[in-house]
């Protein structure tokens, strides 16, 4: 808006501070200046909120919705109510339980794993050395590998006829690892850690930025070894940077889905078969859109979860801080 | 085992352990050149043990990436051979498989249906995260935090959970009239439409706009700026570094996005979704395969080298701050 007419002549100092709608407008002229701003505040979060609206909120909604209805067996026969049953009924499966524990345990298989090796490898790259930039770029280089990138490499890796593990691993020509229902998930595992090794190690390393120097130094003239020096300043030093991966990498670990259509597509025996690809498979294998949403409910539950936890934590972390 | 490590330990792989030990000693004598006065022998030692640690690390971060380059410019009978050729002159590699990937392998269509793809969704992002961190930054309007809860409630719902409804969703759309080409299914607007905003980015954003000095809006008006020419000449190109970080970080999830373009693409399929079916190539033309994948993942890389800085911004925003 533009400058105030009748403003007495002050320094341009004070005429800085006062607001700039000023006092000496009129009363009518303010409120439709409210007007008008409130207008344009709706008009800028609109276009966001639309898409929210059509593309979270309403299929959000309406997986509830879906749950209660059984799907008909052959499209174009009416939704038969079935109620909360159906709930009871997924949620009660051992195909819900099997797919639950399959993804707690790539979350167990990856996540910790994921956040040592960063750890290990930021450690080692934080020390003044020349080149040690080069060793930094190597380190972060997976983050550019997407998970369909990463999977096809260790798929190939991994072929029976042509993978250098399977090779090394003297199964050539024999059961591929991705096969073999006892380590499959492992494999699976092994290559969701290396693709997010780059990510776990930027995170890291910013970690490790912000730990002063001064104290660790002070801590060496205490006469603290290296490892002493890690665990009684460093390590508690990190500790929200590694709740942070911790909690993200887990919930990212849960919507895991590109690599086991990839590797195993679920197989074999179900070994692999984590809770999204259970929810792609019951929409779009199965045609059962009842079944999906309700198992995507729970897999939203879980991430709500997680996500408090990481709110609690991050509150206490901010309160400690200032 | 011992005889598979003999087996190993043919030409192919002695080359390969020799290249190992050469960059291993190059690097050490570089160190020990780099710091070359005064090399007490023991603090020497200790910087080359530290270089031939990381080396070591870093061949084996690097190595399936490198095995995937490697193998994309063998001819398929000797991606086959065994013991496995693990090194060549560049002077030896087949760029056949580029050529054949670029063409018939359709990664020519896939890299530009992804480009297209990314670059909608990267710029909607942009745009709709600066409409409506500006409105939350620097108007008054009725509802404004019920209405940034709910910006912020959407980074609580996975879109593994709601994608089967959106694809049905973006099917209806495609039966409107005007729109319907081309927001339906297999276009390029179902591949952008449910990403087109994201509370996170908003969320960013507006960290970033109020942490600019208030004076500064009020001088700006003072010079008889409207919120228009605020937004454009004063806040965006001072907050560059944060809607830096944000374009990068959603430049990469487009990028990489795998389960919305698997299901919603027919025919304009992304590079990610493309690998899926070139992970399937007989063996007789697997190096199409690797050559496929190292152009898929070419982009990102260009992108980590190019703004290493920036990126790692990006990654750790939610991180590191508070």
């Amino acid at each position: 808006m533009t400058a105030v007419p009748g403003t007495p002549a002050v320094a341009p100092d004070a005429l800085r501070r006062a607001p700039a709608s000023a006092a000496g407008a009129p009363p009518h002229r303010r409120v439709q200046r409210k007007v008008r701003e409130a207008l344009l505040g709706y008009a800028l979060v609109l276009p966001s909120l639309v898409v929210f609206g059509v593309f979270v909120f309403y299929p959000f909604a309406k997986n509830f919705w879906l749950g209660l209805y059984r799907t008909p067996p052959f499209p174009g026969l009416p939704r038969e109510y079935a109620g909360l049953d159906q709930y009871r009924d997924v949620l009660g499966s051992d195909e819900f339980w099997n797919s639950f524990w399959v993804t707690v345990r790539f979350v167990l298989l990856t996540v910790p794993a994921g956040i040592v090796l960063g750890l290990a490898l930021a450690v080692l790259a934080h020390q003044r050395l020349r080149g040690i930039a080069i060793y930094r770029t190597i380190f972060s280089s997976t983050v550019a590998t997407s998970v369909a990138v990463a999977s096809v490499i260790f798929f190939t890796l991994l072929n029976p006829q042509i993978g250098l593990f399977t090779y090394w691993l003297g199964r050539e020509g024999g059961l591929s690892p991705l096969d073999d229902p006892d380590t499959a998930l492992y494999a699976v595992s092994v290559t969701t850690i290396w693709q997010n090794l780059g990510l776990a190690f930027i995170l890291m390393s910013a970690g490790l930025q912000a730990v002063p120097d001064e104290l660790l130094e002070a801590a060496r003239v205490d006469g603290a070894g290296v490892w002493r020096r890690f665990r009684r300043v460093t390590l508690p030093l990190l500790g929200p940077t590694l709740l942070f991966a911790i909690v993200v990498g887990s919930i990212l670990a849960f919507q895991a889905f590109g690599q086991i259509d990839l590797l195993t597509e679920g197989g074999p025996e179900d070994r692999t078969n984590v809770l999204v690809y259970a929810i792609y498979t019951a929409v779009f294998k199965e045609g059962n859109e009842g079944k999906g949403a309700i198992l995507a409910i729970a897999l939203f539950v879980i991430t709500l979860v997680l996500t408090l936890v990481q709110l609690r934590f991050l509150e206490r972390r901010v309160t400690y801080e200032r | 085992m011992s005889a598979e490590l003999a087996g190993a330990l043919q030409p192919g792989f002695r080359n390969f352990l020799l290249g190992v030990a050469a960059v291993v000693t190059l690097s050490a004598a570089l160190a020990v050149a780099g710091r070359f006065v005064p090399p007490r022998p023991a603090a020497a030692f200790r910087t080359a043990n530290r270089y031939v640690l990381l080396t070591v690390l870093a061949l084996i971060v690097l190595f399936p990436i490198y095995i995937t380059v490697l193998n994309s410019v063998l001819q398929p009978n000797e991606i086959i051979r065994r013991p496995p050729t693990l090194a060549i002159w560049p002077w030896e590699a087949d760029w056949s498989g580029y050529s054949q990937a670029w063409d018939q392998g359709d990664v020519s269509s896939y890299l530009l249906n992804s480009a297209v793809v990314t670059v909608l969704i990267v710029s909607g992002q942009l745009v709709t995260s600066i409409l409506a961190a500006y409105a939350f930054a620097f108007l008054e309007f009725p509802l404004k935090r019920t209405i940034f809860v709910v910006f912020l409630a959407t980074m609580m719902v996975p879109f593994e959970v709601v994608f089967f409804t959106n694809l049905q969703t973006v099917a209806t759309m495609g039966d409107w009239p005007v729109v319907g080409d081309h927001v339906g299914l297999d276009t390029y607007g179902a591949l952008a439409i449910p990403f087109l905003a994201t509370g996170f980015g908003a969320f960013l954003v507006r960290q970033s706009f109020l942490s600019l000095p208030r004076d500064l809006r009020d001088a700006a008006a003072l010079d008889g700026y409207g919120h228009f020419r605020f937004l454009t000449r004063v806040a965006v190109p001072l907050s560059r570094p944060a809607i830096a970080s944000l374009a990068l970080f959603s430049f990469f999830s487009a990028w990489n996005q795998y389960l919305w373009p698997l299901v919603v693409s027919d025919d304009k399929r992304t590079v990610q979704v493309g690998l899926r079916q070139l992970r399937g190539v007989a063996l007789d033309q697997i190096n199409v395969t690797f050559a496929g994948t190292v152009l898929a993942a070419l982009p990102l890389f260009v992108l980590l080298l190019a703004f290493q800085k920036q990126l790692v911004r990006g990654l750790t925003a939610g991180a590191v701050k508070g």
